[in-house]
């Protein structure tokens, strides 16, 4: 934790138990021109928990994230709406949005192993930040490489290209590479779209073991992952957030909305 | 099942008639380029040796070499590369890294493309009032280049425009969710990826720069001169207008002598094009894209 992120202590808000919510969202609303993404979003992220988003496509998942994170600023036609708290600090309003990014590691739908070494592909981060000694970068990437579950297939070939690696190793490529941010927040988006089944068990092996030490949100399209691994998940449905609950309550009749119901059951979407 | 009916055997026919049609347009474009280099190694290459290309000319032009023009024509590349490259990279960066889409974007793309269509005559006219006259400069090899410069730009402009812009939008967005700022990104993700593009538009910059005659005619490059050019504010010879001096002005000239220095003239761009391919390979080499 970096001073100045932490929200001074006599804010409201900043009652015990609002200490251990990570992430706040307040009536979030994200439009494109005048197409609406996401409408009106309120939730809370809990530190250390695995928060699963499911939904079909066109649901608002990734422009949630995208709006975590500010990626938003990239885009001219992607407007943003409400309040998002990140360890209780507004992040609109923060002057170091490049510190707030640094945070977050983003795991994509499909693997973008960056046309660098794959060494350089996981250096890149501690690099960005200003971290020039060998031996430190040496230790930092083959921790990442170890915890990615990629270490042992790459060891031999840190200087080869991380593009050509299969689609599964790539992806685990870059978990590394958002591993090396040292992030707080993990934010992966249906990162086994593109991975084999054997692969996908070993990465989520992996997640489970990364959530003692970071909040990760999952945002997969397979209900069954969700169930695996999220220790909550919501619901969202056309820009909408249907609904927000324990994971297995979603899946036992303590299901709130039928429209939960009917996706998890396989009826639409 | 898998019998060939009539319209199948139609189909391959054509197909191969189609093929052989594209085939000869192609090859069609090789004749010219052969013609030429035949044309010029036949009835030039007697005239080449280390002399030519190290001694001055003599008796008015007729006999010798054509050193100070050679000299002259490296001398204008280099400084115009010198000009050329920043302004014009710089320029690239900013219309693919930066540039919303906006009015201005839209005028800075109008006025390259117009730029890109104004005769170099226009240029030289331009060069002469602007950097000869109005600048100060004299005839001179820096008014030359400048005019050469903007000649130019646009090449480089939107050759390295255009592969910067290749670079998936994936790979940036990697990076700027890595907290890396724009310039970042450009540095250390883009223009790693993009260099082997824009070196390829350095290659027909400097191609385009060697053979121009117009709008040095005016800026920088004389007829004639015994004194090998000290700086850039020396006027100097250079090879196409020493070409279009042989050929055309001089009364007298051996019949093998223009096609000697037009050979020489191709030779000197094929070899500085030769330097930024190679220049290009060990870079791929190194990065190993």
């Amino acid at each position: 934790m970096v001073a100045g992120m932490q929200p001074p202590a006599n804010e409201p808000g900043a009652q015990v138990e609002a200490a251990n919510i990570k992430l706040a969202v307040r009536d979030l609303s994200i439009s494109y021109g005048r197409d609406t993404a996401l409408g009106n979003v309120s939730l809370e992220i809990r530190e250390h928990e695995i928060f699963g988003i499911i939904g079909p496509a066109n649901a608002g998942k990734t422009s949630f994230l995208k709006s975590l994170n500010r990626m938003d600023m990239f885009n001219s036609d992607m407007h943003v709406k409400g309040e998002v708290l990140f360890n209780g600090l507004n992040i609109r309003k923060l002057r170091n949005i490049y510190a707030l990014r640094s945070r977050i590691g983003v795991v994509f739908p499909l693997p973008v192993g960056l046309p660098m070494t794959i060494y350089d592909n996981v250096a890149l981060a501690p690099r960005l930040s200003g971290m020039k000694n060998k031996a430190d970068l040496d230790v930092i990437v083959e921790r990442c490489l170890t915890r990615a579950a990629l270490w042992d297939e790459v060891k031999d070939r840190l200087n080869s290209l991380g593009s050509l690696l299969s689609g599964g190793q790539q992806q685990r490529l870059t978990i590394a590479r958002a591993l090396s941010q040292e992030p707080e927040l993990l934010m992966l988006d249906e990162f086994s779209i593109a991975v084999d089944p054997v692969t996908t068990m070993r990465i989520e092996d992996v997640l489970k073991e990364l959530k003692s030490e970071m909040t990760i949100i999952l945002v997969t399209n397979l209900v069954q992952q969700a169930r695996r691994l999220a220790d909550r998940t919501a619901f969202f449905l056309e820009g909408e957030c249907v609904e927000i609950g324990e994971t297995e309550d979603l899946f036992t009749d303590k299901v709130k909305d039928q429209r939960t119901n009917d996706y998890i059951e396989g009826r639409f979407g | 099942m898998f019998e060939t009916s009539t319209l199948n055997a139609r189909n391959k026919q054509v197909q191969r008639l189609v093929r052989i049609l594209f085939l000869l347009m192609t090859l069609f474009l090789i004749v010219p380029v052969l013609t030429i280099l035949a044309t010029l190694v036949v009835k030039g290459s007697s005239v080449i040796s280390i002399d030519f290309l190290f001694t001055n000319p003599t008796e008015g032009m007729t006999a010798g070499g054509i050193f100070p023009a050679l000299l002259g024509t490296v001398f204008l590349v280099a400084v115009d590369l010198v000009i050329a490259i920043p302004i014009g990279i710089s320029a690239a960066i900013y219309l693919s890294e930066y540039a919303g889409n906006n009015w201005l974007t839209r005028v800075i793309n109008l006025a390259i493309i117009n730029l890109a269509g104004v005769p170099s005559i226009v240029h030289a006219l331009f060069g002469l009032g602007a950097f000869v006259l109005f600048f100060g400069f004299g005839t001179s090899i820096l008014a030359a280049s400048l005019t050469l410069a903007i000649m130019t730009l646009p090449l480089v402009i939107v050759a390295s425009k255009e592969s910067m812009q290749a670079v998936p939008q994936a790979f940036r967005e990697a990076s700027w969710n890595m907290g890396a700022t724009r310039w970042q990104t450009i540095r250390r993700v883009v223009l790693p990826n993009a260099i082997p593009g824009i070196l390829t538009g350095l290659i027909l910059e400097i191609s385009r720069t060697a053979g121009e005659t117009a709008p040095i005619m005016f800026t920088g490059a004389v007829f004639f001169t015994p004194f090998l050019p000290q700086s850039i504010f020396d006027q100097t010879m250079a090879m196409p207008l020493h070409l279009f001096v042989v050929a055309t002005q001089v009364p007298g000239v051996p019949e093998d002598l223009p096609y000697g220095v037009a050979l020489m003239l191709i030779a000197l761009v094929l070899f500085m094009n030769a330097l930024s391919i190679a220049f290009r390979a060990w870079l791929r080499g190194k990065k190993k894209w």
